[in-house]
């Protein structure tokens, strides 16, 4: 597996991999890349944080909460062409949404909202974003006793309060861990999309497709350097994330 | 019991509005008639149905998932055995090895695998069976090892052996017949995730330009919209079957639910 990787880059020279930094679209494909990947990590483990907290806190009945981590566990895996699709009947310019504001008198596409942009991908990343999300830190919601809580306002503090120095500050860490997670889930993501836009907007992992099949001029080294360099960055992001997890860890019961 | 919370309802309500809308956006697409676009008929899943491709691929996909199954089990059964039997000081050198393919995800990975395996013979390295069998083992090695190592760490591993191995049984029988019945819940919810991701692997399989179910899906996407709404949905139902198999077997074992990315 490990020798599979290098060869990927090995025997290269440092051309291909200073291109990187040095090739502005190239450059531009990171960085669209990287500010999806955190845009949609930090608000898929907003609305999942948020979410998950909805069903599991008490007074939220038992079946909305298996509803909803059943659900999780399934929309986590898809993803990919069919969700692309999905998105593109709701959102699409013929989409039953698009259509149904249409109907309404207000035409989405003539307010400069179009599905096939980095938006787009975005509103369409959030959908296997916030269930992995709700996946990854349902555990940790889990864990705050209802102890703390009581034991907070019978000292006389806000919600707000709890939360600032209790609620938050114990689950950081799972949060932390959980926000690296699905930045690399995203980062990473090809086929959704290559389903949603076919190439228009320029990511690193479309680049890196459209240097490998090639309808215009096949480039397996430029595939390779990029594929170098999201190795490299996904490589930072798990040494942040071992360390996170073994802290994470030492909150579970 | 605390008090009815507005606001918990309100992003309960507004969660599954964002997930239930686009699955039945698809669906009334999908009813939509293909030459008037009007509700209802089944036309689309007619197309579909006819369209001998889609045989083709969804039976490559079927038997690829298979293949991948029982290599990673027939690879992976016995190793994690071994590991829990006599070398649990490996089982976090595995675990992190379980990590990698976090760092090198199916994008990186075909272009690895494209250029270590330029040299090896045509019949596999053209073939489906061969090549993106070994992509799809190395693809589905983190969730069969977590399943399985939850499954070995919940049963006494030395005692079976032991006791298998004093009533005389030679180690093949003491794996066929003790071990792996205790882990028949872990190596099932192994085997339908596995499931689930070849199914619906598309990037490996498009860039080394084979034709397996996913890129059926893409290639209708881009010419037909209704039918696409159609097999996409098809997708979708073959995602869940085995994903809610998993929460079933699981179930009645007491194994959870597994974590897994997106692609």
């Amino acid at each position: 597996m490990v020798g599979a990787f290098e060869g990927a880059h090995g025997g290269a020279t440092f051309a291909n991999v200073s291109a990187l930094v040095h090739t502005e679209n190239l450059r531009h494909a990171y960085r669209t890349s990287i500010e999806i990947s955190l845009v949609t990590a930090l608000l898929g483990a907003f609305f999942g944080l948020v979410i998950a907290y909805a069903a599991i806190r008490e007074g939220t009945p038992r079946w909305v909460r298996s509803a909803f981590t059943t659900f999780s566990g399934v929309a986590a895996n898809f993803g990919g062409i069919p969700l692309a699709f999905a998105f593109i009947a709701t959102l699409g310019t013929i989409g039953v949404v698009t259509q149904f504001m249409n109907q309404l008198g207000f035409n989405v596409y003539q307010h400069g909202f179009t599905l096939f942009s980095k938006t787009g991908i975005e509103i369409v990343y959030l959908y296997f974003q916030i269930p992995l999300m709700i996946l990854v830190i349902a555990p940790a919601v889990d864990g705050l006793r209802r102890e703390w809580r009581e034991a907070t306002s019978n000292l006389g503090a806000s919600a707000f309060q709890y939360w600032r120095y209790v609620g938050l500050p114990v689950l950081l860490p799972s949060i932390l861990s959980a926000i690296i997670l699905l930045f690399g889930n995203s980062f990473a993501a090809y086929a959704t999309a290559y389903g949603l836009t076919t190439g228009v907007v320029g990511l690193v992992p479309i680049q890196i497709g459209v240097d490998l099949s090639g309808n215009v001029v096949s480039n397996p080294h430029e595939a390779q350097a990029l594929a170098f360099g999201m190795f490299v960055v996904l490589a930072v992001m798990m040494l942040i994330y071992v360390p996170l997890q073994r802290r994470t860890s030492r909150w579970a019961k | 019991m605390r008090r009815f919370s507005l606001s918990a309802w309100l992003w309960i309500l507004s969660g599954a509005a964002y997930f239930l809308i686009p699955l039945l956006a698809t669906f009334l697409f999908s009813i939509k008639d293909k030459q008037t676009g009007t509700c209802c008929s089944l036309s689309a899943y007619g197309v579909i149905l006819h369209d001998h491709q889609f045989w083709v691929t969804i039976r490559l996909s079927f038997v690829l998932a298979l293949e991948t199954i029982a290599i990673s089990l027939l690879l992976f059964v016995p190793t994690i055995y071994w590991v829990h039997l006599k070398l649990p000081r490996l089982r976090p050198v595995i675990s992190f090895l379980a990590l990698i393919p976090f760092v090198v995800p199916p994008i990186i990975l075909v272009v690895g695998l494209l250029d270590f395996y330029r040299g090896s013979p045509l019949w596999f390295y053209a073939n489906p069976h061969g090549f993106l069998v070994a992509a799809y083992v190395i693809l589905a090695f983190p969730y069969v090892f977590f399943s399985l190592d939850a499954g070995f760490r919940a049963i006494d591993v030395h005692t079976l052996t032991e006791a298998s191995l004093n009533l005389g049984a030679s180690w093949r029988t003491t794996l066929a017949r003790v071990i792996l019945p205790n882990i028949r819940v872990a190596a099932l919810s192994a085997a339908f995730l596995t499931l689930a991701i070849v199914m619906g692997e598309f990037t490996i399989a498009t860039l080394s330009a084979f034709k397996t179910f996913p890129t059926y899906i893409q290639y209708i996407n881009e010419t037909q919209a209704y039918p696409a709404a159609a097999v996409s949905l098809m997708s979708f139902g073959i995602t869940w079957v085995a994903m809610l198999s998993i929460l079933l077997v699981g179930r009645r074992g007491g194994a959870r639910a597994q974590v897994g990315g997106a692609l």
